[in-house]
Order: C-alpha cells, then structure tokens, then sequence
C-alpha cells in the first residue's frame, strides 16, 4: 500500500513536466510576438523595429525555444511565474488572490455537490421506479437543461432584486456564496447523482446482494454495502469534477463580479498578457493531475483489489 | 413430517407473460435431502428463489409455500427476512462474488450472526472459528480478515457452509454450489455437505445438474424440465429405473460421458 502511494505519487511529476511543455509551446505557437504586446501595454506611443529587437533580448526571445522552457520552467520550480505584460506585478501575486476565491468557491460547492448527489442517488436507487425517483430525475432534467447564466440571471432578479434577500454579486460576506454555490451545485448534481444511481442499479445485480439478502441482512446494511461498491465508479468522476469546476467558473464569475480566477483568465487572453495565461493553464493542468492520483489513492483504499501486483 | 410444502407454485414474468414455473408441488420432509435437477434454465434456480421470495422484482408468483405450516407468501417483508439465513438459510453457486469485494469475508459473516443472534463478541467469533475449522478450512481467524478475492472458490463455498453451520437453519437451500468449482474443490465441497447433514440434521434442498453429486446426496430427486416437474422419486428409483423420456436422457449422456472417459483411461493405461 505504501509502495503503491509513492509509485503513484512519483509519477505524478513527468506527468507535470509534459503538462508544462505542452502549455509553453502552445503559448508559443500565437502569431503574436509578446514583445510587441508588452510594449503596447505599457503605452509606448511609437514602436519602433529596434524597441521590438531591444525588448526581445530583454525577454530572452531570441534564445533558443528548448533553452526558453528551460528557463521558465526551473523559475516555475521557483514559484517565479514572471511578470504580467500588462500590470508589471509578478504573475504569482494577481493569480494567488484570485485562485484562492475561485477555491472557496470550489471547495464549497464540491462537498454539497457530493453529499447532495449522495443523497439522492440513494435515494433514486432505492425507489427505482416509483413516484420519488422519477420526480427527482426529470426535476434534474429541467435544471441541467437551463443554461447556468439565464438560470444565473432569474436567481438574481427574484432573489436579490424581487425579494432583497441576497446580493446581487461580488463577495462582500457569507451571503455572497448562497447565490453562485448554487448555481453551481445545481448544474453539477444533476450529472452526478445519476453517476451513484446507476452505479447502484447495476450493483443491485451482484451476487453479494443476493446473498445479504438470503442471509436476512436487513436493507438498510445491503444499501451502505451497495454504496461502498457504487462510490468507486463516482469518485473518480468526482476528482475529475472538482478541478473541472476550478476552471469551469468563468460564466458564473463573471455573471457574480466574482474577483476569482475565471475572471482574471478570461482579462488576461483578451489582453494576451501570456505569462498569467501561462500559469492560468499549468495551473489548472497541475490541479487535474492533483485530482486523478487522489481518486486512485481513495480507489485502492475502497476496492483491495487495485492494491493486487504493487 | 413435511418441513415443507410447495403447492402449485407458478412464476412469470409480469412483463411479457413468459411462464418460467409451471404448476410446482412438492414437498421437502424433515431431515431429508431433495434434489432438483435439470438443465440451465429449467426453472430450478427460480423455484429455490421463489421459496425465499427473493426473486427479480419482475419475476411474480403465485401459489403456497408452508414452512412448518405457516404461509411464507403472506408473511410481512419483515418477518420474511428474520426467516432469511435464521430458518431458511442459502448456499449460492458463486462463491467468488458472494461477498461484498470491498470488505474482508468476516465482516458479512459477522452482520449475519449478529443479525439473528444475540450474542457477545467472544461468543460470535468462537462459533465462527469452530464452524470454519470443522469445513477443514485452515487458520481460520486469518481467513476472516482476508477479501473475497485473496480466497479461492473452494474456500469461499466452505465459508458459506461454515456460516449456515453457526446459523443452524431449518432447510439449506444450496443452488448448484459446486458447479463453479475444479474437480478437487468439488469433491471437498460435497465432503462437507454430506458431514453437514450428518451433524446439522437439517432438511436440505440440493440443486443441481451434476447428476453424480446428486446421487451421492439426495434421498429423493425431482427432475425439471422448462418449468415443469417431469419426474420424482426416491434416489434409487429415480437412478435405476427412470420413467420419463428426459430423465433417461440424462442419466444415459451422463453413463456415455462416463464410458468415453473410461474409454480414453484405459488408451492411456
């Protein structure tokens, strides 16, 4: 088990180091030269041929592309990003406040995004068929199937403006959250309890089912043994939710003012301010990898026989 | 005395109206072994699973079934579920995906025992213990603490013994428990079922299509075919002198595979 852990966890980092190439080399690839950008930004009046040449030795352009990513790489290892073209500040001190806020906004919405599809994936299980489970899953239709800004837009207007309960954005204090937590949640739920539903179905087939029953186990000790056996399916897809949610909050924080990071990337590409794209995208990468050795981590603690051949 | 009794028993599919059981009666006497035998789809599996109610919920019957007189169709799910494991209790063919995968084999035995007993935890894990060194299973505390698949089917077979030996049901129902299992783990899986009706002196119900095993167990055999009883009968009867055309075909494929390989031994002798 432990030998698994550090297999596992060692080779997390040629995955990030492929991540980091492709991410430089892909910024690489835009038709426009970043110094032209960066003298734009600082409102340079007249750019001349010899400023562009001057600024390219400047950003160390005209070095070889392999020794550019190596050079930026090991400032990565540094937590040096570089610096913004647009703002002049290191990369790191705009990307950390507003990581942070798209955080607790994430980490927020997973846990009620988990226990509520939890929730209801049991309970459609169970109830396979009948009244409840099927109000419960065309409820679910209904909101996945409205778009989160339009679904986003009506909150607001009924219960900021119609009702004064709620702000109608930014952060300012804990009510800020109840509105964007929601949408959220609501849009990710929808998928997911159907993930433990289904899952559950197709556990209810197995042998071991069977058996408990015969052995007079009562249903409630079935259902927590179907469970077990279900979460394994969803806890991938939960890993893989949670850093899709990090990066997929672009809409709602720009409907919300929300100062996090879906709105600073979306700033940053119509700026082209490429060192904070840059580290938007390692960013995000590094967190999915993050993610998807957790879930086989929680995988092989749920289901032993991962753990065979390590 | 009759343990129990099947009476025109019928299950269908409520949705398209296939009869899979077609008109059961029989009945299971004290301390005896029935065996039912038949081919794949036959209905034996059905009929076993209708008589613990735990058929697919698509799956409807009709008919009475008395255990000890009482009515199992019109119990509460409640009750049904005490009489579960406690009075019926069963042996299913799949050892290998018996238990929960994720657990180790003792905690699904040790839920069982302390589902229908009310006993101390020294008291759950001696009987236990007792119970899997008496199927011959080795080290028995640490065979508990391993997962379903860390054992083999064998293994996992005599497990299920061993906990209806703790339970001491009523009736055993075992559903073809050695059809999974080589020709090895058959031979101690049958040791052990023929040691468990010497010592338990439960009624049992033996199903299966491996017509030796039956021979060696049964007292008495019903033979089905699509649904249908086509024949019954004592052990011996049923063996020497069968009546029904499908019962014959049974027995004389059985005595020609055996000739063939009589056969092929003596080539090789």
């Amino acid at each position: 088990m432990a030998l698994y852990t550090i297999r596992r966890l060692a080779a997390v980092f040629p995955i990030l180091i492929i991540i980091s190439f492709l991410t430089f080399f892909l910024i690489n690839l835009s038709p426009f030269n970043p110094a032209e950008i960066l003298l734009q930004a600082r409102g340079i009046p007249v750019i001349t041929d010899d400023l562009i040449l001057q600024t390219e030795e400047e950003l160390g352009l005209n070095d070889p592309f392999i020794v550019q990513y190596f050079n930026w790489l090991m400032d990565c290892f540094q937590l040096n990003f570089g610096t913004s073209y647009v703002t002049g500040e290191p990369v790191w001190n705009e990307i950390k406040p507003a990581f942070i806020n798209t955080l607790k906004l994430t980490v927020l919405s997973s846990f009620i995004i988990v226990g509520l599809s939890i929730l209801l994936g049991v309970i459609c299980a169970i109830n396979e068929g009948k009244f409840i489970d099927k109000s419960v899953r065309s409820m679910s239709f209904v909101l996945i199937g409205m778009p989160s800004y339009w679904l986003a837009s009506l909150m607001i207007w009924y219960f900021s403006v119609e009702l004064d309960l709620l702000p109608t954005s930014g952060m300012s204090s804990a009510e800020s959250y109840i509105l964007p937590v929601s949408i959220i949640t609501v849009s990710y739920v929808g998928i997911y309890f159907r993930v433990i539903r289904t899952s559950m179905l197709s556990n209810l087939n197995e042998d071991y089912v069977f058996y408990g029953r015969a052995s007079g186990l009562p249903e409630k000790k079935i259902t927590l043994h179907l469970l077990r056996n279900s979460l394994q399916v969803s806890i991938s897809v939960f890993c893989m939710g949670i850093p899709t949610i990090l990066g997929g909050t672009v809409v709602i924080e720009n409907i919300f003012a929300w100062p996090g990071l879906g709105s600073l990337s979306v700033d940053s590409i119509l700026k082209r301010d490429f060192p904070i794209i840059q580290t938007y995208v390692l960013l995000l990468g590094a967190s999915f990898v993050v993610f998807n050795t957790l879930s086989d981590l929680i995988n092989m603690t749920l289901n032993p026989k991962l753990r065979k051949g390590f | 005395m009759n343990l129990l009794e099947v009476r025109a028993l019928k299950v269908w599919n409520k949705n398209d109206n296939v009869s899979i059981v077609q008109d059961s009666s029989f009945e299971l006497k004290e301390g005896s072994c029935l065996a039912i035998v038949g081919e794949s789809g036959s209905g034996k599996s059905v009929t076993c699973q209708a008589i613990t109610r735990l058929n697919k919920p698509s799956l409807q019957q009709s008919g009475e079934i008395l255990f000890k007189g009482e009515d199992l169709t019109h119990l509460s799910n409640k009750v049904m579920r005490k009489r579960r494991g406690k009075n019926i209790c069963m042996i299913i063919q799949n050892g290998m995906s018996a238990f929960d995968p994720t657990c180790v084999v003792g905690v699904h035995l040790r839920e069982t025992i302390n589902e229908h007993f009310d006993w101390s935890k020294g008291k759950v894990e001696d009987r236990l213990l007792e119970a899997m060194r008496s199927v011959m299973l080795k080290h028995p505390a640490e065979i508990l603490k391993k997962y379903p698949h860390q054992l083999s089917g064998g293994m996992l077979q005599r497990i299920m013994i061993a906990l209806s030996i703790v339970l001491e049901p009523d009736i055993i129902i075992a559903d073809e428990p050695t059809t999974a299992l080589d020709t090895v783990s058959q031979y101690e899986v049958i040791e052990q079922f023929i040691k468990l009706r010497q010592n338990v002196g439960c009624s049992m119900i033996f199903v299966s299509h491996d017509l030796g095993v039956v021979r060696r167990i049964a007292d008495e055999v019903l033979v089905m075919k699509d649904g249908a009883i086509v024949e019954r009968g004592r052990n011996e009867d049923i063996f020497e002198n069968p009546q029904h055309e499908y019962t014959k075909y049974l027995i004389s494929t059985r005595r020609s595979l055996n000739d063939h390989f009589r056969r092929i031994m003596k080539e090789e002798l």
